[in-house]
């Protein structure tokens, strides 16, 4: 990124300045320098056309992990003022609405699993539906769709995958209200038919990780952490029905945009009003979608369970946190001293409530919530915890993981993914997967370095730093 | 021009680009691009055939929607397709793709989950057509 074209506002936060006849809100971006020099231009491009969308409350933000989207940029959160002709964009949630990570903490160590931990990555390889091409073993009929779709992580407690308590730790208690069925194609709950309980390909994983570092011991304590401590952690979405939704409504809302006289710097931004029709209908089908994706979620910790169950008797998964990453939430958030109800877009960046937030589970009440940035399969990842400050200046927003620093392209030729895997081993950590071509396009290389990421949203006062996780065996797509 | 594809750069997801005599031409190699991302299309035999056919005007979303519709047909069925055909009539489209069921021991590389409007184009280059835009996957 052109670091002459931005505006520091202290070491961890960064503004774009206007030039003379440019009508836009604010852009404010946070991370380091060497993270934000080392971005794509495109994503300054893009986040400076979200500033220009109608209805944009304060500033539009990137993350310390942003990189360059699809209109909006992975790593952008804004939020916007329905009564003041505030949009909803479909770009601006994403296509795998509500993808995220379910972190469970398990009672075992890393003195425990090392004797079993091939038989374990074996099991959950065969056990998890993971990459192109695999189906789960569970089929639904359009109306049972229509369930999930309604019901999230809730109904599928309700048919025996996890347990109520999981449900005090899923965001929005493992349902979202405002989920509209019928406002989804039978194309997109036809693609789902096969798809739930399935892990999905691209960066999605199933990862076990041993607790290596804490940094905050008092958060680790409340969130049951400890050093050596074996933790486990999904990252996946709403599948093919998220996506066919992203893609139907792009198309809708592109032609609401033009129909309503809304100028798009970039096509890719289609957006609508949130109080028109098709900005209504959008809300209500995004809203299935995220039900969807929390019920895979709980499904595939279901399978995790059963699988270390078989592999580890009498092991516990209990759920520390299930949050989203691709959401438009309706929240309330302080501007200029008055409480206003907002559409909060997060495309990449993950939601950070501070402590005492009434959201939070009362656990996590005093502390914060759980925040979990999801690294690359040979490096790491982090639990962090939301701040008060977040809540003032970023809509309580975070990043969400490493973010990429080279293209998928680029990494293939870098890398061979059976070298890879064999390299990764020989460091401790398992890789299962049927695909070396998307190995080699994970590759940790190509991925931004995740300490310098973790590092960024705490001192730019985003979420603050609890443990460090370690991957010791990773099923990926 | 004979009929080609090949990708370009994207930070996050895959540039595709397919190029042929005439606009449909271009289209279907854009769906042997997008394809080949998933398996060596190379493989994949041509035991079933299924039809898309939609309205577009517009040339641009037109790719997209070929692109998409041929996805969704695949992933509802569980197929993997490697052939396609392509026609138009003003603003009509009617295509074809054949292919086959998923199979265990097929190279697996990585899904696409759909064609996006970003990097989207469709033009007239020199010798023929050129469409391009970058999938997610």
């Amino acid at each position: 990124m052109d670091m002459s074209r931005l505006s520091k506002i202290d070491d961890y936060c960064w503004s774009v300045p206007s030039v003379p006849g440019e009508q836009r809100s604010p852009v404010r971006l946070y991370g380091s320098e060497p993270l934000l020099a080392s971005m794509d231009d495109k994503v300054l491009e893009q986040i400076t056309n979200v500033a220009k969308l109608p209805g944009l409350v304060g500033a539009a933000m990137t993350m310390p992990d942003a990189h360059w989207g699809y209109g909006f940029p992975i790593g952008g959160v804004a939020a916007f003022d329905p009564e003041q002709g505030g949009i909803i964009s479909a770009g601006g949630v994403g296509f795998d609405i509500s993808c995220g990570i379910r972190c469970l903490r398990t009672n075992l160590t890393l003195t425990d699993i090392t004797p079993q931990l091939e038989s374990l990555a074996d099991a959950l390889f065969y056990t998890i539906p993971a990459g192109v091409g695999e189906e789960g073993q569970l089929k639904f009929a359009p109306a049972q769709i229509d369930e999930v779709l309604m019901g999230g992580a809730e109904w599928a407690v309700r048919q025996g995958y996890g347990v109520p308590e999981d449900l005090e730790y899923i965001e929005e208690r493992g349902r979202v209200t405002g989920a509209v069925p019928e406002n989804v194609s039978d194309h997109a709950k036809k693609r789902q038919r096969g798809e739930m309980g399935t892990l999905g390909s691209g960066n999605h994983y199933l990862e076990v990780q041993v607790v290596e570092h804490i940094y905050d011991q008092q958060a680790a304590q409340v969130f049951g952490l400890s050093e050596g401590q074996i933790v486990v952690s999904i990252h996946c979405g709403s599948r093919g029905l998220g996506h066919q939704i992203g893609t139907e409504y792009l198309v809708t809302l592109a032609k609401a945009a033009s129909r309503l006289g809304i100028t798009l710097p970039d096509r890719e931004l289609a957006c609508a009003p949130i109080q028109s029709p098709e900005g209504q209908e959008y809300i209500g089908a995004m809203n299935a979608a995220i039900n969807c994706a929390l019920a895979n979620r709980q499904i595939l910790a279901h399978l995790t369970r059963e699988v270390f169950d078989r592999i580890i008797p009498n092991t516990t998964l209990e759920t520390l946190f299930d949050v989203s990453h691709n959401t438009c939430k309706v929240e309330r958030h302080k501007v200029d001293g008055k409480t206003r109800l907002l559409y909060v877009h997060r495309k990449g960046a993950t939601r950070a409530f501070g402590p005492n937030h009434p959201a939070l589970p009362e656990r996590y009440r005093a502390i914060g919530q759980p925040v979990i940035i999801g690294g690359s399969m040979g490096t790491g990842s982090y639990v962090l915890a939301g701040t008060a400050e977040s809540e003032n200046q970023a809509y309580s927003s975070a990043s969400h993981g490493a973010g990429r620093a080279m293209s998928r392209h680029q990494a293939l030729r870098h890398w061979r993914g059976r070298q890879l895997i064999d390299e990764l081993a020989e460091r401790g950590i398992l890789i299962r997967t049927r695909s070396m071509r998307g190995a080699a396009e994970e590759a940790p290389g190509a991925y931004k370095d995740v300490d310098l990421v973790a590092e960024a949203t705490e001192k730019a006062g985003l979420a603050r730093r609890v443990a460090f996780l370690r991957p010791k065996a990773c099923v990926k797509g | 021009m004979r009929s080609s594809y090949s990708y370009f750069d994207h930070d996050a997801d895959i540039g595709i680009i397919g190029c042929g005599e005439t606009a449909e031409a271009a289209f279907v190699a854009a769906a042997e691009a997008m394809f080949a991302i998933m398996t060596d299309i190379t493989t994949v035999s041509d035991v079933i055939r299924i039809q898309v056919g939609f309205e577009e005007s517009d040339l641009e979303l037109a790719l997209v929607t070929w692109l998409n519709n041929l996805l969704t047909e695949a992933r509802m069925e569980g197929l993997i397709f490697s052939r396609f055909a392509l026609q138009r009539n003003e603003t009509n489209w009617r295509g074809e793709a054949r292919g086959e069921p998923w199979r265990a021991e097929m190279e697996r590389g990585v899904e696409v989950k759909g064609a996006t409007l970003t990097m989207l184009s469709v033009k007239q280059v020199e010798a023929g057509w050129e469409a391009r835009c970058v999938v997610d996957v």
